[in-house]
């Protein structure tokens, strides 16, 4: 899974007709400080996520592993809000990239 | 499968109802000369690493199959823990 924001809504009524009921959300993906990177995603929520909440996205055909999702034409899900994280080795990146 | 190496947690209480007793770590992938190759990722662990252990791991949609649920959305998990390397 990648670690993500979730910065946005997308709405589109003309879409696969599996696609009906599913909640698109603009995720970008985040480094270990939380800062923003370019890339993100449009994911499908399966867990309520909201604007500006720091969410975990599975991608790829584990995405179809939900209840909503399955058999259905979805890449990427968010099956995770983060409450924390703790990253204690982080010096230990740091030190390899420097 | 990938090598990789705990660097922190990740808690997460509103999560995938499938998903709820499981921990999930924060993993660099590193190669056998434990460099770090990519970027970190978050695994699903199912052996009970801890920071700072080397593990190795497996991804896409076999990642579901070490857990005892039969469909759970988790595109990595931890499988092994490493004790040497020779190469």
């Amino acid at each position: 899974m990648f670690l993500g924001k979730v910065i946005g809504t997308v709405w589109a009524t003309r879409k696969d007709e599996n696609l009906v009921g599913a909640k698109f959300l603009i995720v970008r993906h985040l480094d270990l400080e939380l800062n923003e990177k370019d890339n993100f995603v449009v994911a499908v929520d399966s867990v309520g996520a909201g604007e500006g909440e720091v969410v975990l996205v599975a991608t790829g055909s584990s995405s179809r592993q939900t209840h909503f999702t399955q058999n259905k034409p979805v890449d990427a899900v968010i099956m995770a809000i983060v409450d924390k994280l703790d990253v204690p080795l982080k010096e230990l990146l740091e030190q390899q990239e420097s | 499968m990938f090598l990789g190496k705990v660097i922190g947690n990740v808690w997460a209480t509103r999560k995938y109802e499938t998903l709820k007793s499981f921990k999930m770590l924060f993993v660099q992938p590193i190669n056998a000369q434990n460099e770090n190759v990519g970027e970190p990722i978050i695994a699903v662990d199912t052996v009970g690493a801890g920071t700072g252990e080397t593990i190795f791991y497996i991804t896409a949609s076999e990642a579901v199959i070490p857990l005892p649920v039969d469909m759970a959305p988790v595109d990595a998990s931890i499988v092994g823990i490493v004790d040497s390397i020779n190469t």
